[in-house]
C-alpha cells in the first residue's frame, strides 16, 4: 500500500462516479441503464470504504487482533448496508425491465415511453 | 401505559413491520384473518401516535436510543458522541407521523376492495406495511444513514406496488421509473451522507448540527441532498417522472406514495433548519426555495389544465400543490437568523406551509381514492370517456365535491384556511408570491370543475348502465379522510394551535434538537 497515493482510491470513485452518471443520462437502453446505477452504487461504496482507511490502522476484529489503533468500523457497516439494499434494488428493476419487455417487445426507452403529456 | 409511550416510537416502526410479515403465513391460511391483521395493526399505531403526540405536547421532545439500557441514554458510558441509532420525535416528526397513519389506515382499508379482483393480494398487503414503516422511519429517525435505510425501504416497496399490477404495461413504466428516480436520490443522500462523516466522524443529526462548520464539502453536501430529496418530492424542472409514474399505480397506493413525497420533503426540511440550522446562508437558500417553489405551483397547474386521463390530472395537481408548502417554508427560511422579521410574518408563512401539508395530505388521497372509484367500474381513466356518472356513485360524487372545494381553496374549507395563512404572510415578505398563489388557486378551481363536469354531469350514458356505487370499504377510506377535512373545516384555529405551531417551532428552535441529543455532555 506504501506506493499508492492516499487519494487514489478518491479518484477512481469519483471516475466510476462519473462514468456512471453519463450511462444514466445518455444510454437509451434500459439493461444499460440499471448498469449505470449498478456502477454509481459501486462508486458511492468504493468512497465510503475509502474513508474508513486510517494509515496505520488495524482491522476492528478483536479476536487475536495485534497491537495499535483499531479504525471505527462504521464505515464498512455503512458500505455492507448499501451493498445489501442496492442488490434489492437492482432486482427489483430487472423484474421490472423483463416484464416492460414482455408487453413492449423493446428495451429501448425512447420506443416504450407510452405516456406522454 | 407509561412503558407504552416510552418505547412507542420504535412500536410504531416494528409494529408494521412485524406485521407484514405475519401477512404471509396468515394470508395463506384465511383472507379474513390477514385483513383483520392489516386494518388491525394500523389502527393500534394510530392509537400508539396519538398516544405519543400527546406525551410531546406535555413533555417535549422525545428520545429512544436503540439497544441502550434506558431508552433516553443517547451518549454511551465512554463514549463523547452518540453511536447508537437514536430515534428523535419532535412536534414537526409526530405531526407528519399522525398525517401517515391516517392516511396508510385510509389507504388499507380502501384496498380491501379496491385490489380484491388481483392475484398475489397479500404480498400487497406485505409490501404496503413494509411502505408504512419505511414511512414512519424516515420521519422519525435522528440518525442520517437510518434515514437512508428508511428511504430505500419506502422506495422499494413503493415502487414495488406502483408495478403491482403487472397486466398493464404503463404500470411496469411508471414503477421502472419511480425506482430509477428514488435510486438516484437515494445514492446522491448517501454520497452526501460519506461528505459529512468524513469530516466529522458523525451520524447522528443532532450531533452533526452542533460540529457543522459549513465548509465547501459541507455546501456540496447540502446541495446534493437537496437536489435528491426535491426530485422525490417532483420539484419543478425533477418533476417529468412524477405523474407517470403516480397515475399508474392503485389509487390507494397513490395517496399513500403523496405522504412519501410529504416525508422527503420533511427531510429537506429537518436539513435546512435542523442540521445546518446555524450555519445556513439563509436568504439565499431560502429565496432558490421560493424560487423553485413558485415554477413548481405555476408549471404543475399549467400542465394539469390539459390533462384527460383523471389520475395525471390530479398528479400534476399534487406537483403544483407542493409548490404552496416550498413557498411557505421558504419564505420561514429566508428570514430565518431575523427574529424581528422571523416573529412578524416568517413563523406565520411557515406554519402555513405546514398546515398546507396537513391539507393536502387529506384532500389529495381523498381525490385519487375518488378517481379511483371511478376508474373502479368504468375500466377507464379518460375523463372525455366518462359522463352522468352522478346518477349512480353519489357518495363518490359529494366526496369528489368536497375534495374539489377543497383543494382550490374555497372558504370555509381547510384548504382555504391553511392558503389565507400563506397568502397573508408571504404578501409582506414579496407580494408576487401571494398573486402567483392566487392564480394558481384559480386555475385550480377551474380545471376541478371542467374535470368534474365531464366525469359526473351530464345524462347517463348507455355503457355505464351496469355502474353502482362502490363498495363499502373504499367509501369507508375515503370517509376517513373526508372526516378529517371536515374536522379541520369546522376546528382551524385548534389544530394551528395544538399541531401546527409547535411543529413550525420544532424546525425554527434547532437548540432544543441538539441538545435532546448532546446534552449529557458537561
Amino acid at each position: 500500500m506504501e506506493h499508492i497515493p492516499l487519494n487514489f482510491p478518491f479518484l477512481a470513485a469519483a471516475l466510476l462516479v462519473g462514468i456512471a452518471l453519463y450511462i444514466i443520462i445518455f444510454k437509451k437502453n434500459l439493461v444499460k441503464l440499471i448498469m449505470g446505477i449498478a456502477l454509481l452504487a459501486s462508486g458511492v461504496n468504493l468512497f465510503l470504504v475509502a474513508l474508513g482507511y486510517r494509515a496505520g490502522g488495524i482491522a476492528p476484529i478483536y479476536t487475536d487482533a495485534p497491537e495499535g489503533p483499531m479504525v471505527m468500523s462504521v464505515p464498512q457497516a455503512l458500505t455492507l448496508t448499501s451493498i445489501v439494499i442496492n442488490v434489492a434494488v437492482l432486482a427489483l428493476m430487472l423484474t421490472m425491465v423483463i416484464h416492460i419487455y414482455r408487453h413492449t417487445g423493446s428495451l429501448d426507452s425512447e420506443k416504450s415511453r407510452k405516456m406522454k403529456g | 401505559m407509561a412503558a407504552l409511550i416510552t418505547h412507542s416510537p420504535i412500536l410504531i416502526i416494528a409494529i408494521p413491520l412485524a406485521a407484514a410479515f405475519l401477512t404471509i403465513p396468515i394470508g395463506m391460511a384465511s383472507r379474513k384473518a390477514r385483513n383483520a391483521l392489516v386494518i388491525g395493526s394500523l389502527t393500534f399505531v394510530v392509537f400508539l401516535v396519538f398516544a405519543l403526540a400527546r406525551d410531546i405536547s406535555i413533555n417535549g421532545i422525545h428520545l429512544y436510543t436503540l439497544g441502550a439500557t434506558s431508552p433516553d441514554l443517547t451518549i454511551p458510558t465512554g463514549f463523547m458522541v452518540p453511536v447508537r441509532i437514536i430515534l428523535e420525535v419532535d412536534g414537526m416528526s409526530i405531526f407528519m407521523g399522525i398525517i401517515w397513519s391516517i392516511v396508510s389506515l385510509a389507504a388499507a382499508t380502501y384496498s380491501l376492495s379496491h385490489i380484491s379482483s388481483e392475484t398475489g393480494q397479500t404480498r400487497f398487503y406485505t409490501l404496503l406495511l413494509l411502505m408504512v414503516t419505511g414511512g414512519f422511519g424516515m420521519m422519525f429517525t435522528g440518525d442520517l444513514f437510518n434515514f437512508f435505510v428508511f428511504i430505500e425501504i419506502a422506495s422499494i416497496s413503493g415502487a414495488a406496488l406502483i408495478s403491482f399490477r403487472t397486466r398493464f404495461a404503463d404500470t411496469q413504466e411508471g414503477g421502472f421509473k419511480y425506482i430509477v428516480v428514488s435510486a438516484i436520490a437515494s445514492l446522491m443522500i448517501l454520497f452526501a451522507i460519506g461528505l459529512l462523516y468524513a469530516q466529522y466522524n458523525l451520524l447522528n443529526i443532532g450531533a452533526l448540527a452542533q460540529a457543522i462548520q459549513y465548509t465547501t464539502l459541507d455546501k456540496i453536501a447540502l446541495a446534493l441532498l437537496l437536489i435528491a430529496l426535491a426530485m422525490k418530492t417532483g420539484m419543478v424542472p425533477l418533476h417529468l417522472w412524477f405523474p407517470d409514474s403516480y397515475s399508474v399505480a392503485p389509487a390507494s397506493i397513490t395517496g399513500m406514495l403523496v405522504i412519501t413525497s410529504h416525508a422527503c420533503m420533511y427531510a429537506a426540511f429537518r436539513i435546512c433548519f435542523t442540521l445546518y440550522g446555524g450555519v445556513i446562508n439563509a436568504p439565499v437558500v431560502g429565496w432558490i426555495i421560493i424560487i423553485f417553489g413558485l415554477l413548481t405551483m405555476f408549471v404543475g397547474v399549467t400542465m394539469a389544465v390539459f390533462q384527460k386521463d383523471v389520475m395525471r390530472f390530479m398528479s400534476y395537481h399534487a406537483v403544483s400543490q407542493l409548490g404552496y408548502m416550498w413557498v411557505g417554508v421558504g419564505v420561514g427560511l429566508a428570514v430565518l437568523g431575523n427574529t424581528e422579521l422571523l416573529s412578524t410574518y416568517g413563523r406565520d408563512a411557515m406554519s402555513g406551509g405546514i398546515f398546507h401539508i396537513l391539507n393536502h395530505a387529506m384532500y389529495k388521497p381523498l381525490l385519487f381514492f375518488t378517481g379511483g372509484a371511478l376508474f373502479h367500474y368504468t375500466g377507464t381513466r379518460d375523463l372525455t370517456k366518462m359522463g352522468g356518472l352522478a346518477h349512480k356513485m353519489k357518495w363518490t360524487t359529494i366526496l369528489y365535491i368536497i375534495g374539489t372545494l377543497s383543494i382550490s381553496g374555497i372558504p370555509p374549507l381547510n384548504g382555504f384556511s391553511s392558503k389565507i395563512l400563506i397568502y397573508e404572510s408571504v404578501y409582506q415578505f414579496h407580494p408576487i408570491l401571494t398573486i402567483t398563489g392566487i392564480i394558481v388557486s384559480i386555475l385550480t378551481l377551474a380545471s376541478f370543475t371542467k374535470a368534474f363536469h365531464s366525469a359526473f354531469m351530464g345524462a347517463e350514458l348507455p355503457e355505464y348502465k351496469e355502474v353502482k356505487e362502490v363498495p363499502k370499504s373504499m367509501i369507508i377510506g375515503m370517509v376517513i379522510l373526508a372526516a378529517g377535512i371536515v374536522f379541520v373545516t369546522l376546528f382551524p384555529s385548534l389544530v394551528v394551535d395544538w399541531a401546527i405551531h409547535p411543529a413550525a417551532d420544532a424546525l425554527i428552535d434547532q437548540g432544543a434538537y441538539i441538545n435532546a441529543v448532546t446534552g449529557a455532555i458537561p
